[in-house]
């Protein structure tokens, strides 16, 4: 069942926050490959987080064991003590990185992630909605028509409608012109600022500039790096980021 | 011996003319027919879309006997579904057989296994797009059929058109349950078999050209259908 959304707001009126998250020993993958390797790191539940590294290290997956799409091998994930189950997964939210969308209008696309309300609130909150992604134009529109940026940003928008206090995003503006990733930046900054926890696979170092706090670097598996954002792209002290950051293969 | 141009005629004149009896006849298959396609599709639409969503110990040998039964030979299910109506069948006491409601119950036997089969293919390729959605809203099993068969309509319209195809065409169930009674039970299919073997080849072709005039029908409403279905890029 869909969860209602919490009418009150977000995170802070909640009795208990989801941070703390605290992974221990997270180990994924088949017996011939081991994707997530013994992954051990904790995370507080302010700013923006980037999770950066190559392709293969692992990162959507992360993402993906952390809103529970994929059971881990072994290890842990701790939710301010909790193992998540489904009132957790309700109060987060995940934005794919090719965003599925339902063969119906934008507006029904987000009507859609808001069952849990009663049909009478649904409308209202959509046209809330259709107006944060700047969609007021294409409500109507079959969502498969839009843009890639429109497209996005009504993911994320359809993502905001369960009112998550942590939001993911698996690349959101990957294959994006400037303009659209643009408009997808300020549409996230915005859903921060309103206390959202978010959570961002980027391979784009310029967007993780501008918008993350704080950086994992994934490497064959690993965290590697966790640091403030500033202090990673000055000086990254592991030999893999740096050669990321220098546009080189890491071996 | 018959001169076929003279029986176009004829049967082109009957078609003309509106003959009531030939209208009757009509308007019972469609009903017989567009009935059980119906019920069809209240049982194989979500039963297609369960067995795409849900897994199960036994799944794959249960698809594997749907897709087997698309086949069903229409004689061997009339048979079947006479032996349960009859006098002393298991169902005896309804006195349904030789009647509408017994080719109805026979042809939605004959199309479900047709619909649930094409509709559990779509589904499926459906449900690979939309999964990682759904169990990220944490939609249930039965929210997640609902809208996979409210997002594969188009798709699903096919299935149903083919599962009317195959229900107008068939003879050998409808003539078994049924019994080809006059103004009773005789459908399209039923009469031309017993006019053709009467002799009576102008009725029995006015009948086919109507058949196959029905079968144009539907395929242009499934082109149009997916036509209108690609302009609006749902599908």
């Amino acid at each position: 069942m869909l969860k209602p959304p919490e009418l009150t707001g977000n995170g802070a009126s909640l009795a208990t926050s989801l941070f703390p998250l605290v992974i221990s020993d997270l180990t994924f993958g088949s017996r011939e490959r081991t994707l997530i390797d013994n992954l051990t790191m904790t995370l507080d539940g302010r700013g923006i987080t980037a999770v950066m590294g190559a392709n293969g290290a692992g990162k959507s997956l992360l993402l993906r064991l952390l809103h529970g799409l994929l059971t881990p091998t072994s290890g842990t994930i701790n939710w301010n003590g909790q193992q998540l189950d489904d009132d957790i997964r309700a109060r987060q939210a995940m934005v794919f990185q090719r965003p599925t969308m339902l063969r119906r209008s934008a507006a029904d696309n987000l009507a859609f992630a808001l069952q849990g309300l009663p049909r009478s609130k649904r409308k209202h909150r959509v046209e809330e909605l259709i107006t944060e992604a700047k969609l007021e134009h294409a409500a109507l529109t079959p969502a498969r028509l839009l843009s890639g940026g429109e497209q996005q940003r009504l993911a994320i928008a359809r993502a905001r409608a369960s009112e998550p206090e942590l939001l993911f995003l698996d690349e959101p503006a990957a294959s994006l012109d400037p303009i659209a990733t643009h408009a997808v930046e300020d549409f996230v900054r915005d859903i921060h600022h309103d206390g959202i926890k978010v959570i961002l696979v980027t391979h784009d170092v310029g967007q993780a500039k501008r918008l993350a706090d704080d950086v994992l670097f994934l490497h064959r598996g690993r965290v590697i790096e966790q640091a403030p954002a500033e202090e990673f792209f000055k000086r990254p002290t592991s030999a893999a980021a740096r050669a990321y950051l220098d546009g080189q293969l890491a071996i | 011996m018959f001169e076929s141009g003279s029986i176009l005629s004829l049967a082109v004149g009957l078609v003309v003319s509106g003959d009531p009896e030939l209208w009757s006849i009509i308007a019972l298959s469609l009903r017989v027919s567009l009935t059980a396609v119906a019920l069809a599709c209240l049982i194989g639409l979500p039963l297609g879309a369960f067995l795409a969503v849900v897994k199960f110990p036994g799944r794959g040998g249960l698809v594997a006997l749907l897709n087997a039964f698309m086949g069903l030979p229409p004689v061997v299910v009339g048979l079947f579904v006479y032996l349960a109506l009859s006098r002393s069948g298991p169902l005896g006491v309804l006195g349904l057989l030789y009647t509408p409601t017994a080719m109805i119950i026979a042809q939605t036997i004959l199309v479900t296994p047709l619909i649930a089969a094409l509709a559990r293919q779509s589904m499926a390729d459906l449900h690979g797009e939309y999964d990682e959605f759904f169990r990220s809203l944490g939609l249930s099993t039965r929210q997640t059929i609902g809208a996979l068969i409210w997002d594969g309509r188009y798709s699903l319209s096919t299935a149903a058109l083919a599962g009317f195809g195959r229900a107008i065409a068939e003879v050998g169930a409808v003539i078994i349950v049924g019994g080809n009674i006059e103004h009773v039970t005789r459908v399209m299919t039923t009469a031309i078999a017993l006019e053709t073997s009467k002799g009576d080849l102008a009725l029995a072709m006015a009948l086919g050209l109507i058949l196959i005039a029905i079968a144009l029908l539907v395929n242009v409403a499934v082109l149009s259908l997916n036509r209108t279905a690609k302009r609006l890029a749902y599908a």
